[in-house]
């Protein structure tokens, strides 16, 4: 797709986050201003409890924000409804699923349920689509295994088939490559990068992976106390932005590796 | 691609008209097989009193127990799908306590009535309102505190303590009513089939169908909460109208199965397993009818061995169903070593 149409799918103005409670609002943190665009694979990094989730939560009107909007596909988040949202936004979270029982198929063929009748009957137009995320994980040989027999990487790649079936605009995923090793974290990401550009969705991941953020993200969102800063991983190298990441004293940020490295 | 069940569904319904046959065939006198059949086509005022027995009798107790064991096997599942928990079932949530202590209050409670409120309290019809006004009350409580409480087993202990509550309750009302009432709530307690008149077993079975197209109508959200409340809500369900239906549907599925048949021990918790062996599938378009029959069929086997065939002597179905109940639930455990769902 040429550079000059790639148009924003989800834009954020002047938002400020946090939780409000009867007494007082708690805010993690304000004016965050980014834009995410079509096909484009972005990486949300940030230390532990700098506010990644509250970030993702309130992108995906889990809850909704303290100031400022959301805005995907140019309408305001809070005008969606919940089905018209999940046509436009896919999930994949941290939690397990409920029932590990269900097979591969079964579970990938739910993200078509904001479209099936009131039984849930799958059209072939559905089918089609099913098959299709199943194609482009390369699960197919797992179609018939129940859950609860995949291992943490097979059930990720899973996860993702189901959100790629809900055939939305923009995937968010809340840190995909926990619990996986070296290898399957390399592997689930360079996926998310090549289903970003064979399918044109904007993906948005969050994740402690910076060094391969670095590697295969197209833009990055870089929280930290200083404030967020949204650029491409070369800018944002260059900017100083990862150095500022984390307490000095203990760990540095070498620039022409894309790596940290521990102080001794 | 699919697995398809049609031939277990095929076997099931036969197995089920099968066991109805037998069902009514066995009693504390033997009906031979003609007389059944002619007793179907016979004129009320001709019947002869084998063919009485049959129609007036025997009949809407078969009817009744299937109406039973497949509503308890249903709302067990909606409730072990809702709680996400396999423990779950309107036994162990509390729902039938709920409705113990509705038919509690209004039959040892009319002596504090007293007068014609007493009267028209102990009709039948009074219980079936006051079990499922219980049943649904327990169950609106077990909700509101699941929605504070996010854990699961935190349920399923408040819904035991509401059972102890209730027994609590009941004997303080014990303490104050008359022998008699006593009884009546003691053989209510046993579990009955085959206290109903055909009057009875029509208003059974339009609250029943009504319960049962309210599952029929959540199957889709079931499906989508077997994801968890989050998904479930990330691909566009609505979860507190679907939390509604599924509510709606046991409690009255629960709630006037207990009062018409009294607290019946273990169907709703185990049948649900029991149909997990045969279709191996969580979805509920597949497990809803499956476990309707596995149900029907259960509840038709116990009660024609609480039947005793050929004596007089009848046992508390209640009795029974915990009898082969519990076995097969420990048994199920033994083999998986967990409950998957």
């Amino acid at each position: 797709m040429p550079e000059h149409i790639k148009h924003t799918i989800l834009k954020t103005e002047n938002l400020t986050i946090g939780y409000t409670s009867k007494k007082e609002d708690t805010i993690v943190a304000s004016n965050i201003t980014i834009a995410l665009k079509k096909g484009e694979l972005v990486g949300l990094v940030g230390g532990n409890g700098i506010g990644k989730s509250t970030l993702l939560k309130t992108l995906t009107k889990v809850q909704s924000p303290i100031n400022g909007a959301v805005f995907i596909n140019e309408k305001q988040l809070k005008t969606f409804s919940n089905l018209e949202l999940a046509k436009t936004l896919s999930l994949v979270l941290t939690e397990p699923i409920a029932a590990k029982n269900l097979t591969v198929f079964e579970l990938v063929a739910l993200g078509r349920q904001p479209y099936t009748n009131w039984v849930g009957n799958l059209s072939d137009k559905d089918l089609e689509i099913i098959n299709k995320a199943i194609d482009q994980t390369t699960i197919a040989d797992l179609k018939h295994k129940k859950c609860f027999e995949l291992s943490d990487g097979q059930l990720q790649k899973v996860m993702i088939a189901r959100a790629l079936a809900q055939d939305t605009d923009l995937i968010i995923l809340d840190e995909p490559t926990s619990h996986l090793d070296m290898y399957h974290k390399a592997y689930i990401l360079k996926l998310l990068q090549k289903l970003a550009k064979d399918t044109g969705k904007t993906i948005l991941f969050s994740s402690h992976e910076i060094d391969l953020a670095i590697q295969l993200c197209d833009s990055m969102i870089v929280m930290s106390e200083q404030g967020i800063v949204s650029d491409t991983p070369c800018n944002l190298i260059e900017k100083g932005a990862f150095s500022k990441l984390f307490p000095e004293d203990m760990i540095v940020f070498d620039e022409k590796t894309g790596s940290f490295r521990v102080k001794k | 691609m699919k697995t398809n069940y049609t031939i277990p569904f095929i076997v099931l319904t036969v197995i089920l008209l099968v066991l109805f046959c037998v069902n009514i065939s066995l009693g504390s006198i033997s009906i031979s097989f003609k007389t059944i059949v002619s007793s179907f086509f016979t004129d009320t005022e001709l019947l002869s009193s084998k063919e009485y027995i049959i129609q007036n009798y025997r009949l809407p107790k078969a009817i009744t127990a299937i109406l039973v064991g497949s509503g308890l096997g249903i709302s067990g599942l909606l409730m072990q799908t809702l709680f996400r928990n396999p423990l779950a079932g309107p036994f162990v949530l509390g729902i039938t306590s709920g409705a113990s202590l509705g038919v509690a209050l209004v039959i040892l409670g009319s002596s504090i009535f007293g007068g014609f409120l007493a009267t028209f309290l102990l009709t039948k019809w009074s219980l079936v309102i006051a079990a499922s006004l219980g049943s649904f009350l327990v169950l609106l409580l077990v909700l509101i505190v699941s929605s504070k409480v996010r854990d699961t087993m935190a349920i399923l202990i408040i819904g035991l303590m509401f059972g102890s509550i209730t027994a609590a309750i009941v004997s303080v009302l014990s303490y104050f009513s008359s022998a008699e009432q006593l009884q009546q709530y003691i053989f209510w307690g046993f579990g009955s089939l085959g206290d109903l008149d055909w009057s009875e077993v029509q208003v059974f079975t339009v609250i029943y169908t009504i319960g049962i197209i309210f599952s029929v109508l959540s199957i889709k959200g079931l499906n989508t909460l077997l994801l968890g409340e989050n998904y479930a809500k990330s691909l566009g369900l609505n979860i507190k109208q679907s939390r509604l239906l599924i509510i709606i549907a046991t409690s009255l599925l629960a709630g006037t199965i207990t009062a018409f048949a009294g607290p019946i021990a273990f169907i709703g918790l185990a049948i649900p397993h029991v149909t997990r062996q045969v279709f191996n599938t969580s979805n509920h378009k597949t497990l809803l009818p499956a476990v309707f029959l596995f149900g029907a069929i259960i509840m038709l086997i116990c009660d024609s061995i609480a039947q005793l065939p050929n004596t007089d002597y009848l046992l508390p179905i209640n009795a029974i169903t915990s009898l082969i109940g519990a076995p097969v639930v420990v048994w199920l455990l033994v083999r998986q070593r967990k409950m998957v769902f």
